[in-house]
């Protein structure tokens, strides 16, 4: 799986969380909390989603690694990769 | 439709919380049952139809009213974790309410400095403890489950010690969700006043049915098993967890579900006492309840000259917040006119007004027939008599209906018609029996935004993260 796939199997998952916010205009460097309205609860969302959708499990240690778009890809690419 | 033997997750109460945990729940490929004793949804907040006419129960306002895109808001929050878009709630903000007492009136709208600005020009002498008691209240973290109880009056009283204003800031708080008499726990102080007068009042167009209609389509949706008509009858356990319920189904009869956890928004009370291992409760009923009058008139409020949405109306230079002596207390009451919400739109083909008075269970329960529906009729004129002194002109009624704390108890099991729950709650949603979870007002988050929270955070907490704080 490429990295643009991961990006966009996050971002779908963004998308329907925050569902009242743009999600185009992402820029991945920058802290997803700044330019989006999510909170803690909606990261636990976003760990969850993605282990019921694409059986990627994020551990709670490993929460701050979802920070921004670039260190989603990141972190979860390999993630991906192994279950490819 | 059928039962499964088991489920991960048995929801009592198709009420705001109970249907918000359930969503939560299932999102996550939970198995959920959520039943619920009455024929429709709702709980304490639910519609009824009468003479061609769509009466709603509770939802006078919609509290937490903020704009579209306001971060970090409840109601914000509520609607991502239920993945509902803000417009589907359709919410339209309150225009400005009242708080009328003997020598002052005060108004509120949405825009915080309204408020503020009439306090300062009101109470000059009070401004200053005024301002400092908003910043503390603005810092403070009302929904840490972990926050001990407190007194809301005597912490109040360090900062306002003008007592009029103090029980004028009281009133539309305590009237709108506090199970305490004559007082509120600070956190529930705090919550009630941001959500009231710092986020503010409105309605979605179509009163309470237009969110319940939102909830039961994600119910629809995420595939739970809804059963209308059926009652818990007996939480089992087993060395002090859950193992399964007993449930009374019009249609299936008496059925046994296996599951290890139960959320029920029954109350604390209610739920411990169809619970095994609980000879005695130690958490009190309520003793909060209400009448409301619904009428319907020719013209609509505006045009008899009143646009307020909300007129919180007491007669006594003191705001008794009591369970009263009498059937009711006649001396203050709350008037919601939710036409003023829709100005220009076609919900309403009549003028609508509700008044709500405090109750007296007791008194109501032991009317006889005959007497029960006398006293709703005394109830009922002096609503119109009350309605009417706001007016320019006489009203004409076309259709009222009135319901008293009977009716409550009838269609919830809330004991002693208590609206707001127990004065005791259980904030973390625990009881002493693992798996036995308490949402809804026992809980401790109040008004329709906050039932749903405690539904959400409860699911969250002890259905998808396993208890972990």
């Amino acid at each position: 799986m490429t990295t643009i796939e991961v990006r966009q199997k996050v971002l779908d998952i963004i998308a329907d969380i925050a569902l009242d916010d743009d999600v185009t205009t992402i820029d991945d460097g920058v802290s997803l909390r700044e330019q989006l309205d999510l909170d803690s609860m909606d990261f636990l969302d976003i760990v969850m989603e993605l282990k019921k959708r694409h059986k990627v499990e994020v551990p709670q240690e490993d929460y701050p690694k979802l920070a921004t778009m670039q260190s989603c890809v990141d972190y979860l690419s390999p993630k991906f990769q192994a279950l490819a | 439709m059928s039962l499964s033997p088991s489920y991960d997750a048995v929801v009592v109460g198709a009420g705001m919380s109970g249907m918000a945990a359930a969503i939560r729940l299932a999102m996550f490929d939970k198995k959920v049952l959520l039943i619920e004793k009455h024929s429709i949804p709702g709980g304490l907040n639910s519609f009824y139809r009468r003479a061609n006419r769509n009466l709603d129960v509770g939802l006078h306002a919609l509290t937490n009213a903020v704009p579209k895109g306001t971060r970090a808001a409840p109601l914000t929050k509520l609607l991502k974790q239920l993945r509902i878009p803000y417009e589907a709630l359709k919410l339209s903000p309150q225009t400005h309410s009242l708080i009328r007492f003997p020598k002052t009136t005060m108004r509120f709208t949405n825009d915080f400095n309204d408020f503020d600005d009439q306090i300062k020009s009101q109470f000059p002498n009070s401004a200053k403890g005024w301002s400092d008691l908003v910043e503390v209240i603005k810092a403070f973290n009302e929904t840490n489950l972990e926050n001990k109880y407190e007194s809301a009056k005597e912490k109040v009283s360090t900062f306002i010690q003008d007592e009029e204003l103090r029980e004028m800031i009281f009133c539309p708080l305590m009237i709108y969700g506090s199970a305490w008499e004559h007082d509120m726990d600070w956190s529930q102080f705090v919550i009630m006043f941001k959500s009231i007068y710092l986020e503010g009042l409105g309605r979605p167009e179509g009163g309470v049915r237009t969110i319940i209609k939102l909830l039961t389509d994600k119910i629809q949706e995420l595939g739970i098993d809804l059963r209308y008509r059926c009652e818990l009858q007996e939480v089992l356990t087993d060395q002090d967890s859950v193992k399964a319920v007993r449930l009374n189904d019009k249609k299936l009869g008496e059925v046994k579900v296996e599951t290890k956890l139960v959320f029920s928004s029954a109350g604390l009370p209610e739920t411990l006492a169809k619970t095994q291992g609980y000879d005695s409760i130690s958490a009190r009923s309520g003793s909060m309840s209400f009448t409301e009058t619904i009428l319907f008139m020719t013209k609509t409020p505006s045009e008899l000259g009143q646009n307020s949405t909300l007129i919180f109306h007491n007669n006594r230079d003191c705001y008794q917040y009591e369970k009263p002596q009498q059937l009711i207390d006649d001396q203050s009451a709350v008037i919601c006119l939710p036409n003023n919400y829709h100005e220009g739109t076609s919900e309403f083909s009549e003028g609508v007004a509700r008044v709500t008075f405090m109750a007296n269970n007791d008194k109501w329960v032991n009317l006889d027939e005959e007497n029960y529906k006398l006293e709703k009729e005394k109830v009922t004129a002096k609503a119109i008599a009350l309605v009417a002194s706001y007016f320019d002109d006489t009203p004409e009624i076309t259709f009222h209906d009135t319901f008293t704390p009977k009716t409550v108890t009838r269609y919830t099991s809330h004991f002693a018609g208590a609206v707001y729950g127990s004065p005791d709650k259980s904030r973390d949603g625990r009881t002493k029996t693992n798996g036995l979870i308490i949402t809804g007002t026992d809980q401790g988050f109040l008004g329709i935004v906050g039932a749903m929270l405690s539904g959400i955070s409860m699911a969250n907490l002890h259905g998808l993260q396993g208890g972990r704080l």
